[in-house]
């Protein structure tokens, strides 16, 4: 028989480390489809965060680096900079785009250096457990916030998309959500024009995906969905930024 | 005819393709798998090979066939 739907060669055959229902492994999955229908995976070089993807590389089928924490935007810079005709890009958390290193976004954005950026938006800091993230919604309960976020104690939520969309070395801001199976074909498709402007040398793009993290959420992993689609997408707005 | 197969031992018992599943034909094994989650089989039927349950898959352990 014919395989209709099969695992992209970018992604190696072996089993992640993610809980149930997280949103990591269907968005690695979409970029490794995107690298396969671009046919740059030899070409490509990927620079890993630290967060609950910082093993990416063991996942993905091409040349991946590892960054301190926050810096994956300043050392993909360093990487294309060296290496022009290289594809790369960064998949990133919102604990290391939007928390430490949110200096590094901002200005990688600001130079509009031509690279591509994943990231992945879950309003919580998963891997270590659960505490609060500059994304975490106003009244979002963490480990850290048990009554919930309040604005006067922690500020609000940090939307990069909308803090990223004035700069103009900006070429391409979206924002999309895993909340569906049609969700996700979205976000493939905005994965896909943030790597074919870099290929034109169009400048900085970045793809916000808010993704499910259903066991730090306390949700399952319908639920979690059922969350991101009703409540996350209030505070952070779908669609094109830029 | 359609067919989806599903990797028994990678599947974590998340269920969204159980949801996702518009023929309803993806359900819940009544026994664990070695890593002791619960997981999802593929029971039969009339499936149109649409792949909702490969793309809301986390761990990409579904394949869907086609043979038209």
């Amino acid at each position: 028989m014919k395989k209709a739907f099969t695992r992209p060669k970018s992604l190696r055959d072996v089993e992640t480390h993610y809980c149930p229902g997280c949103g990591h492994g269907v968005a690695q999955r979409l970029v490794c489809e995107v690298i396969d229908q671009l046919g740059i995976r030899g070409k490509t070089i990927a620079v890993c965060p630290v967060g609950c993807a910082v093993v990416a590389y063991d996942y993905w089928n091409f040349d991946c680096c590892e960054a301190a924490h926050g810096r994956a935007l300043a050392v993909a810079t360093g990487i294309k900079r060296v290496q022009p005709d290289k594809f790369v890009f960064t998949y990133q958390g919102d604990g290391d785009l939007a928390a430490i290193g949110t200096a590094e976004t901002v200005h990688t954005a600001n130079r509009g250096e031509n690279l591509s950026t994943v990231f992945i938006n879950n309003a919580i800091y998963g891997m270590t457990g659960g505490q609060m993230a500059p994304t975490t919604l106003l009244n979002q309960k963490t480990a850290t916030t048990p009554l919930g976020r309040d604005a006067q104690r922690e500020g609000y939520p940090l939307k990069v998309c909308e803090l990223l969309s004035r700069l103009p070395g900006v070429a391409f801001l979206e924002r999309v959500a895993l909340d569906s199976a049609g969700g996700i074909i979205k976000a493939k498709r905005a994965i896909h024009q943030a790597f074919v402007n870099q290929l034109e040398k169009k400048g900085f793009s970045l793809v916000e995906i808010l993704s499910p993290c259903p066991v730090c959420w306390g949700k399952s992993a319908l639920q979690a969905q059922q969350w991101l689609k009703e409540e996350m997408v209030k505070t952070f707005p779908l669609g094109r930024y830029k | 005819m359609a067919e989806t197969k599903i990797n028994r031992e990678r599947c974590k018992g998340c269920q969204l393709c159980v949801a996702v599943c518009p023929q309803g034909l993806i359900v819940l094994d009544k026994s664990l798998n070695k890593r002791g989650a619960q997981p999802v089989y593929f029971k039969g039927g009339k499936c149109t090979a649409c792949g909702l349950c490969f793309q809301v898959c986390p761990e990409c352990c579904i394949e869907v066939f086609n043979n038209e």
